[in-house]
């Protein structure tokens, strides 16, 4: 009898189910900001991106042309040496962003495996693992984040100088990546603790679950336990932690090549671009305002994206 | 109480032991040494120099030497470059930069606590969000775009403040504000966040069904529990403002300590960088303590909580 009926069921009858994800994107779609900040970001990162590519070269010096207004040549005109500010921006846009998403992967990377360590051990390793953590907490960040910068920036340029020698790679190529990487690092291994933290608290959550217990049961070793059943689960929330991180990584390297420990020339970055535009402030106030905008833009964007998609992923979450 | 108070007091000093290790082997795996721009010092005066301020020394010896000399001395060595005692240079420039920091959390928490409260108090009226989008204003908005802003637009202006300098007591208005703003964003979103909890506490309603009025249900039964969330900022905030103020420091010539870090580690100056990394550990540690005390005083359960810990 059930078996003729269910012949009958349309697919209009059929209510769809939803995953996670498409819960999470429904909702996200309802967060007018959230979304206005999604489809800036996705120019912003476009252009910087993609469009850079047909842009005029950021380092062609051209005195003639110093200051100058926009102009059709130069949509938003020259800067002190007469190089075009457009393209200046968007190139300066892809070191900041790398430096905002690649810091957060290390720190993502690094976080994600010392919380789960410490959670998953727990007992005297894990109380081990946290007493370090709130003892790197209490160091001013900006201190050691520019002493370990100096650090790495020396063997970065050692290294890169023997590829260039013993490999014979582009002395140009090594060098503008020699002067990017040490930020990289410098800022993804003092920033992980706060996720380390979130970390451990999702896997003492997740560890003593039923599934756990079967896959021990089964026999994996706690290795494997740990980084194919654990881990994968305690991921989303700490992707929308990290989400929070980059706009704060993009200040950190504004502020650090702001005060000249940053990226060097040829390579700059929004907070080059706005140092330099200082300087210039009463003759031509646009080479800080301009630079100045898109950068909060973006910061602006990153943030209410992240708050988005925190509320979005976990409607638990307090909204602060 | 007293015991709480020794084991915070003795994990300040395993902390501070902690930066010094790290900045130490960090400052030591740096790129040259303090002579190695002196490019007028024949080699074997250098030497002399280096054998002088123990730099040849084993590693090992250097790394137990200068907690021996900071404790049993009382000691912070010799700037190398600068030729003065570190403890000078620190009491020298700590002042601008104690004064700036206050100035920044004041101006900070008279702008952050009422706009939070208000915007709690009008939770999603146009009164909650523009505030909230005037503090999304200051975390986005860097001190570097602020700062030259508020000098061409207000210091060419007014003419009782100067674009740059430290002479006169106004002089550090600007700063304070550029410095203080970011703080001052993220208080506001802090208070907002606790007060809206605290004011759907079922305590606040009787409150209310006594018929007390909204202002002193605010300030005698709300303020109190709903401030704990920015106290425990504020701790840290207030460290991170004197010593995050390397930035505004510049942008308005301030003779406070952050030019002279940078500076330390330009020169390699071994001996100032530790002081320095020291004294700001130290005021980090010191501020994280006063806050959780704070937090404690506003809160009996945090208090009981730590006491059984």
């Amino acid at each position: 009898m059930s078996r003729v009926k269910l012949n009958h069921i349309t697919e209009d009858d059929l209510i769809e189910g939803t995953s996670l994800g498409r819960d999470a994107w429904l909702r996200l779609r309802k967060n007018r900001i959230a979304m206005i900040s999604l489809w800036l970001l996705a120019v912003i990162v476009t252009l910087c991106f993609v469009a850079a590519w047909f842009c005029k070269d950021p380092n062609t010096i051209n005195l003639t042309n110093k200051f100058a207004p926009p102009s059709a040549d130069h949509w938003l005109g020259t800067d002190q040496l007469g190089r075009d500010l457009f393209s200046r921006i968007l190139y300066g846009g892809q070191i900041s962003m790398l430096v905002g998403f690649v810091a957060t992967a290390v720190t993502l990377l690094i976080g994600i495996s010392y919380g789960a360590v410490s959670g998953y051990a727990g007992g005297r390793p894990d109380a081990l693992m946290m007493r370090i953590v709130d003892t790197l907490y209490a160091i001013p960040f900006l201190v050691l984040v520019i002493i370990l910068k100096v650090v790495i920036a020396g063997l970065v340029a050692d290294l890169a100088g023997w590829t260039v020698e013993n490999l014979g790679w582009n002395k140009e190529f090594v060098f503008r990546f020699a002067n990017i990487i040490p930020l990289f690092v410098a800022i993804g291994a003092l920033g992980w603790l706060t996720l380390a933290r979130i970390t451990r608290a999702q896997v003492l959550s997740i560890k003593n679950q039923e599934f756990v217990e079967a896959a021990r049961s089964l026999g994996l070793s706690n290795r494997r336990i740990l980084f194919r059943h654990v881990v994968p689960n305690t991921v989303g929330t700490a992707i929308v932690y990290a989400t929070l991180t980059i706009p704060s990584f993009i200040l950190y390297e504004a502020s650090l090549s702001y005060l000249g420990m940053g990226v060097e020339a040829p390579n700059s970055s929004w907070g080059i671009l706005i140092k330099e535009g200082a300087n210039f402030l009463e003759t031509q106030p646009s080479l800080l305002i301009i630079p100045g905008l898109v950068f909060s833009v973006t910061l602006f964007s990153l943030n209410f994206l992240g708050d988005g998609l925190r509320d979005a992923l976990d409607p638990k979450a307090s909204k602060d | 109480m007293l015991r709480y108070l020794a084991s915070r007091i003795f994990q300040g000093f395993l902390v501070l032991f902690a930066l010094y290790t790290i900045t130490f082997f960090l400052v030591k795996a740096m790129p040259g040494d303090p002579f190695t721009g002196e490019k007028n010092i024949p080699e074997d005066v250098k030497r002399n120099m280096r054998e002088q301020s123990g730099l040849n020394d084993p590693l090992f010896v250097q790394y137990l030497n200068y907690p021996k000399e900071v404790l049993l001395e009382g000691s912070f060595n010799y700037s190398i470059k600068k030729k003065r005692p570190v403890v000078e240079i620190i009491v020298q420039a700590f002042p601008a930069s104690l004064a700036l920091g206050v100035s920044a959390l004041i101006f900070s928490v008279m702008l952050a606590i009422p706009i939070g409260v208000l915007s709690a108090l009008r939770k999603n009226s146009w009164i909650d969000y523009s505030g909230m989008a005037v503090a999304m204003v200051g975390i986005c908005v860097p001190s570097f775009v602020i700062g030259p802003l508020l000098q061409i637009g207000i210091a060419t202006r007014v003419p009782m403040l100067k674009i740059a300098g430290w002479d006169s007591p106004v002089d550090i208005v600007l700063p304070a504000i550029t410095l203080g703003l970011a703080t001052a964003a993220y208080l506001a979103r802090l208070t907002r966040g606790g007060m809206l909890e605290i004011l759907s506490q079922d305590y606040i309603r009787t409150a209310r069904a006594k018929g007390l009025s909204t202002g002193r249900i605010m300030i005698v039964h709300a303020l109190r529990g709903g401030l704990i969330p920015s106290v425990a900022f504020i701790g840290p905030a207030f460290a991170t403002l004197i010593s995050g103020s390397f930035i505004v420091e510049s942008i308005f010539q301030v003779p406070g300590m952050g030019q002279h870090f940078v500076n330390a580690i330009i020169d390699r100056d071994e001996f100032l960088v530790l002081g320095l990394a020291l004294f700001y550990g130290l005021l980090v540690v010191v501020m994280n303590l006063v806050a959780d005390l704070l937090v404690g005083f506003l809160n009996p359960r945090v208090r009981i909580a730590e006491l059984d810990a």
